[in-house]
């Protein structure tokens, strides 16, 4: 449940752009979270919904934008998609593959009042 | 949590005080925030590092216009969410290296023999200077136990929290006088998941397997894998008792990570222990080398700049020549 400190960093984001930004309101928060990323995203919307209680972000509606994973193969350097941290080159087999897209957890943007 | 600064939570609680807020010197933060800690001395986790690229984003200033209240408006933030954690996992880095202290990350499921690693390999560690860290829900009993080995531990508890972040670490830092060139061990929260995404500011995470937990576990849990750079493999000595492939084990953990270093151990029997000890003082050394090569630039840079400064006319006189 990593959820809980993820939607605290989530929160922490959302309060310094609030302090810099003078908004008071937010409306939506965007997020991009890859599919190899480990988080989730109901879990880290049912947390993230406990952790804004009583903050600017209370009742703000979450939006994630997942982003699929993808990969290199490290012995004959194909790309190839990703959807487990592991897998196998379907070119030669190999399984040393390196995760090159979908490990991000990033907040995007607000939608604030 | 700290409503302040946003860091920890109230459950977390470090041996010898709670996490610092609430009581002692108060002092604000360079983006202007405040909190509390229980000591001034070593202001190495005051102000965490700009973000990073990207970290003042695009619609990141302030807007010159008064907000128009009820009018929706889109803002810009592009930063990760562990952003803080990893602010903080930078400055603990930074200052373990000005120290020449290798520091390791100790992650595992609960049971596969941590604290008994630890205890066998504090009095083998002859010489090295050695302090520990350690992260429980509850009770403080690893770090007593640690504690009889003679090395200084300082225990976190984390209340309901399922893993150790970078801010707990730097509070538990505080608490241990540690010393230059030695060797920090951080004993994780039990927990094969949530402890991957977090970095303490640790050289390397090392995940512990024992050969009691199932060789399907790197494919089950490929995050902690993934984020180790070494496996220890305990209980060896059980291998002859218990239905595990080690064959498919060391396969299963290279397929999701495969530059992975794996050390097979047994702690309770001492098997391995020579190659695991080895890691420790290779990375030791290079902790100290590289504090080393830290001091002997700097002196040649007050070298240089004093050279400098004895070549002007007149130090006493001349304005100071911009460095």
């Amino acid at each position: 449940m990593h959820e809980m400190s993820l939607a605290e960093g989530i929160l922490q984001l959302i309060e310094d752009a609030a302090r810099r930004q003078a908004f008071s309101t937010v409306r939506t928060v965007w997020l991009e979270i890859g599919e190899l990323a480990g988080v989730d995203p109901q879990a880290l919307v049912f947390c993230f919904d406990a952790v804004v209680r009583g903050s600017v972000a209370q009742g703000a509606r979450i939006e994630i934008l997942r982003v699929p994973g993808a990969g290199r193969c490290l012995d004959c350097a194909s790309t190839l998609p990703m959807t487990e941290a592991f897998g196998e080159c379907p070119l030669c087999g190999s399984h040393r593959l390196q995760i090159t897209e979908g490990s991000q957890m990033r907040v995007k943007e607000l939608e604030v009042t | 949590m700290c409503t302040t600064c946003g860091c920890g939570t109230d459950e977390v609680k470090i041996e010898g005080g709670n996490t610092g807020h609430g009581h002692g010197h108060e002092h604000v933060h360079a983006n202007g925030t405040r909190h509390s800690r229980a000591h001034d001395d070593a202001h190495r986790h005051h102000d965490p590092a700009p973000l990073g690229p990207g970290a003042a984003a695009v619609g990141d200033q302030p807007d010159a216009r008064a907000p128009d209240a009820g009018a929706t408006r889109r803002v810009q933030i592009e930063q990760d969410i562990l952003a803080r954690n990893n602010a903080y996992a930078l400055e603990n880095r930074q200052w373990l290296a000005g120290r020449g202290i290798f520091a390791l990350n100790l992650v595992s499921g609960p049971g596969s023999g941590k604290t008994t690693l630890l205890c066998k390999t504090i009095p083998m560690l002859a010489g090295l200077p050695v302090a520990v860290i350690e992260g429980d829900q509850q009770t403080s009993r690893d770090a007593e136990r640690i504690r009889a080995t003679g090395a200084p531990a300082v225990q976190i508890n984390t209340g309901k929290g399922c893993h150790l972040d970078a801010h707990m670490v730097a509070h538990a830092m505080d608490r241990l006088d540690l010393r230059e060139d030695s060797l920090l061990l951080i004993e994780n929260v039990g927990n094969l998941v949530c402890p991957a995404a977090f970095d303490l500011g640790e050289a390397h995470k090392v995940v512990i397997l024992s050969v009691t937990e199932g060789e399907d576990k790197p494919l089950k849990y490929p995050d902690m894998f993934r984020a180790a750079r070494v496996m220890v493999l305990n209980k060896i000595d059980l291998l002859p008792h218990v239905d595990f492939d080690l064959d498919a084990a060391l396969e299963y953990a290279r397929r999701v990570n495969p530059q992975i270093r794996v050390i097979r151990v047994s702690a309770t029997r001492g098997d391995g222990m020579d190659e695991w000890l080895q890691f420790l003082r290779d990375g030791a050394a290079r902790a100290a080398a590289g504090r080393l090569a830290t001091v002997e630039h700097l002196k040649r840079r007050i070298a240089q700049l004093e050279a400098r400064l004895a070549a002007l006319p007149s130090a006493a006189d001349a304005p100071a020549e911009p460095i």
